[in-house]
């Protein structure tokens, strides 16, 4: 990919809750807010930080299954809801299943890069508690393959993951394996109960790791090689961002030191048809992840914090593999030993991904932008880690379905 | 006869009603996933949902279709397994509308009694009367034409009389499922010593399928659940009305008292006086009317229950499962008010809890809830030091509590004395998961 010719900022950011079981205000028995509460929440939450909606050009919302979810669909017709500035301007939807989010950033990076915008509202909303688990799982589902659906597991994605999760036991052992996604498991609550706005921030298991390591796989409940603590939960939420040019920073009244530049993004998809070819690496995310690396100029190593997809603790550690921080098969134990820990040398997830934070689909990678914004300019609160000089740049990476559609984006405080 | 051949033709006596709605549930998802089995495709099972009322039974068929999706949801990864061979059904949503309608095609509702001549078994769930129930069995026995099995769930009735009246051949069992037979796993089984082993082979195959716990009772009136549950019940009544002569105050305070000390002090799910009224006053009064004549030095009967039927406080569910008022008055399942059987109105609990709740002094801090305990893995520990907290208190409330708990014990005891139970584990098993206690009846707690 070339490189960016132009800077771009990010700025801004803003997450409702993630709403679902685990937050103390959420009651399966009573009704909650729909789409529209969290698409507005969301933009507003950004619109104020950058001086209202006049100064918006376009904007671009991420989503995934409305459609089934809540049986609606012409997302875009809601941006100007949000506020009445936005009315007659440009808005798209977007979706690229749980990369809706990411596709969302790229759009409005792309817009910034293409000079057609200066400020670009980006958003991802999803909203998931309309059915049950089980339903879920169908809607879920459409992530993949429609063909492979009947062969699929009741719990189709769980499904798709607790293979690649077997293949991973049986190549490198089933104990060591296990000891990493507990630890990914714990990692991910610890930091959630430091976000206010996580969906485990009301967690209070005083121990995690033990209890992730003590749970079993039951095959004949949920999937063979995965606990539900494995899983991230069933989320309603929604993030926003704004996506500037430096004229676009320089009319919201925003400072360069309180707004991210992307270096430099990747964006790969695969066949969806296919296969992956091997159940223990995710080619995608790799691909994606060196092409943002490399189209950033940077190595690995200059990373400060990375938000990774971890839709299933698998994920996370297969994850920290193609990035190449761990060879194959040692991703577990790099994990186990508290490398991605948010005391670590490359602190992942800082307010809890996907397990932790939650997963409302199409609003994940929206919600990942806005943590490293968050961790790179000092506003994260009792999450905040430090950044040191010397790995001053952070990552996000999003993927739609089976590693089929995956967004990475590499950030650094502005100046 | 296979278990599955028994099945093919199966009908529920009262199927409307809250036992038998629930029953014909659990054997319509049993026969539908029998149905469902590699071996048994293409064969007919029939479940005839027999009631007298058409009503009840346009009620019963909404109540299967939400209950058999909830049930399937539960099962999705089994229920993809078996409809794996029809490729029409691919996601879960499409497997689930497709088991209701499985279960439901097995169902046929009627109020034609005669549809049971030709079952192989019949499942009776009417009243608890023993001339009713003596009637519909002698009727449909004399008039089926295949080798007909009777489970009779019956709550107090001997089944060796109804056997013996109905002229059944030891062809039945008692077959005693807990309130509601969806939920709760607990069921007594009752053999009379005519109850032929077939017949019971085929009801611990039955309820091992349905994932119930089986508790063998002795065939004598009330069996095991009842015989605690009456006994204890009228130990509350006296109990409130001993309370209400010794502090020369009126009953419905002594009530709220007792039903406190029942359910907080002895950490019980409910209080003795909400249970009466969940089980309803006149259930109760009905099953203490069968049990009396059998049994010896005991009279159990309780004025007090004649005089609130007499003046309508029932107790009991309304159809949509809503309590109905009774000893107690109730506002979305929550006691508000105490029947006054003097003035006979209902008076606010919230006028006299203050002054009542002192009378009976403090719980000891060491007290949990019993919510609470549920989950407990150190509860004997809990318990232990919590009744032995309360032991040292000399609070009116501790001193009935301690009694009280003592009496249970003896309820127990004597139940495995009188051969109605065949030990104390028995006992203990059928209250901890037909009565949802947290802990058995006979235990240390209180010596």
């Amino acid at each position: 990919m070339k490189k960016l010719r132009r800077k771009v900022y990010m700025t801004a950011g803003y997450n409702t809750i993630s709403l679902g079981t685990g937050r103390r205000e959420f009651n399966p028995k009573k009704p909650r807010p729909g789409i529209e509460h969290y698409i507005r929440e969301a933009g507003q939450g950004v619109l104020k930080q950058i001086g209202g909606a006049t100064n918006v050009d376009e904007s671009v919302i991420g989503n995934f299954m409305a459609g089934r979810f809540n049986k609606q669909g012409h997302i875009d017709g809601f941006v100007p809801m949000i506020d009445k500035g936005l009315s007659m301007k440009p808005a798209v939807r977007v979706e690229g299943a749980c990369a809706s989010g990411g596709l969302s950033l790229i759009t409005g990076i792309n817009h910034i890069l293409a000079e057609t915008s200066d400020v670009v509202l980006s958003l991802g909303v999803e909203v998931q508690n309309t059915v049950k688990a089980i339903y879920g799982a169908d809607i879920l589902a459409m992530a993949g393959w429609f063909q492979k659906r009947k062969t699929g597991h009741a719990y189709f994605f769980p499904g798709q993951f607790s293979d690649r999760a077997g293949a991973y036991y049986e190549k490198y052992g089933y104990n060591r394996s296990r000891k990493g996604m507990a630890r990914w498991y714990a990692n991910a609550i610890e930091n959630a109960r430091l976000d206010p706005t996580a969906q485990e921030n009301h967690n209070t298991n005083p121990d995690p790791y033990g209890t992730a390591l003590k749970m079993q796989p039951n095959g004949r409940a949920f999937v063979d090689n995965l606990t539900v603590l494995d899983c991230s939960k069933v989320s309603d939420g929604a993030s926003g961002i704004a996506i500037c040019s430096e004229e676009g920073l320089k009319r919201s009244g925003v400072d360069k030191k309180d707004a991210v530049e992307v270096i430099g993004f990747g964006h790969a998809v695969r066949d969806i048809t296919n296969d992956p070819t091997d159940l223990t690496e995710l080619e995608t995310i790799k691909y994606s992840a060196h092409h943002a690396l490399e189209n950033a100029g940077i190595t690995i190593d200059q990373v400060g914090t990375i938000e990774t997809h971890d839709c299933f603790s698998i994920a996370g550690i297969l994850a920290v593999e193609a990035l190449g921080l761990a060879t194959k098969g040692k991703g577990a134990d790099f994990v186990a030993h508290g490398k991605t820990n948010r005391n670590s040398e490359i602190p992942f997830n800082t307010t809890g991904g996907l397990i932790g934070w939650g997963h409302p689909t199409g609003a994940t990678g929206v919600h990942q932008g806005v943590t490293i914004w968050q961790q790179l300019t000092g506003r994260a609160g009792n999450a905040q880690i430090k950044i040191s000089d010397n790995r001053p740049y952070g990552l996000t990476i999003n993927m739609g379905g089976d590693d089929v559609t995956v967004t990475s984006i590499v950030f650094k405080r502005g100046e | 006869m296979t278990y599955d051949e028994r099945l093919k033709n199966v009908s529920v006596l009262g199927s409307a009603g809250k036992m038998g709605s629930g029953i014909l549930l659990l054997t319509a998802v049993e026969m539908a996933d029998r149905a469902l089995l590699p071996e048994n495709k293409g064969k007919v099972f029939v479940l005839n949902a027999i009631d007298v009322s058409d009503e009840g039974l346009a009620g019963l068929m909404n109540y299967l279709r939400v209950q058999v999706r909830k049930i399937a949801e539960k099962k999705m990864v089994w229920l993809r397994k078996m409809y794996a061979y029809r490729e029409d059904l691919i996601e879960n949503f499409d497997i689930i509308d497709e088991y209701i309608f499985d279960v439901m095609n097995i169902v046929r509702p009627t109020v034609a009694m005669e549809t049971a001549y030709k079952s192989n078994l019949v499942f009776e769930a009417v009243n608890e009367s023993r001339a009713l129930k003596v009637k519909l069995l002698s009727q449909i026995k004399q008039n089926n034409t295949n080798d007909v099995w009777f489970f009779t769930n019956t709550s107090s009735v001997p089944i060796h009389i109804i056997d013996e009246e109905a002229g059944l051949d030891g062809k039945v069992i008692g077959f005693h499922f807990y309130n509601p037979p969806a939920i709760q796993r607990l069921v007594e089984l009752i053999r009379t010593h005519n109850t032929k082993d077939e017949v019971v082979e085929f009801a611990h195959q039955y309820a091992k399928n349905l994932r119930k716990i089986i508790v063998p009772s002795n065939d004598f009136a009330g069996f095991i659940g009842n015989g605690h549950f009456m006994r204890d019940g009228l130990h509350g009544i006296k109990e409130a009305q001993i309370l209400a002569e010794d502090k020369d105050m009126p009953l419905y305070k002594a009530i709220y008292m007792i039903n406190k000390i029942t359910q907080d002090f002895l950490i019980r799910p409910m209080g003795i006086f909400q249970l009466m009224d969940y089980v309803g006053i006149d259930v109760m009064q009905f099953i203490l009317n069968v049990m009396n004549p059998f049994v010896e030095n005991e009279d159990l009967h309780s004025d007090l229950l004649d005089k609130m039927l007499k003046q309508g406080a029932k107790g009991g569910q309304f159809s949509n499962g809503a309590q109905r008022n009774g000893f107690l008055k109730y506002k979305g399942g929550k006691p508000l008010a105490i029947w006054d059987i003097h003035k006979q109105y209902y008076v606010d609990i919230d006028t006299f809890k203050g002054e009542c709740d002192e009378m009976l002094g403090e719980l000891p801090v060491s007290a949990v809830a019993w919510k609470s305990t549920l989950r407990m893995k150190n509860k004997e520990e809990v318990f232990t030091k919590f009744f032995s907290d309360l032991k040292e208190l000399s609070t009116l409330g501790s001193e009935i509590a301690v009694r009280y708990g003592k009496r249970s014990k003896t309820f127990a005891e004597k139940l495995v004395s009188d051969k109605v139970a065949n030990n104390h584990d028995d006992v203990n098993t059928v209250m901890l998961t037909g009565f949802y206690h947290a802990y058995g009846p006979v235990n240390n707690y209180f010596d």
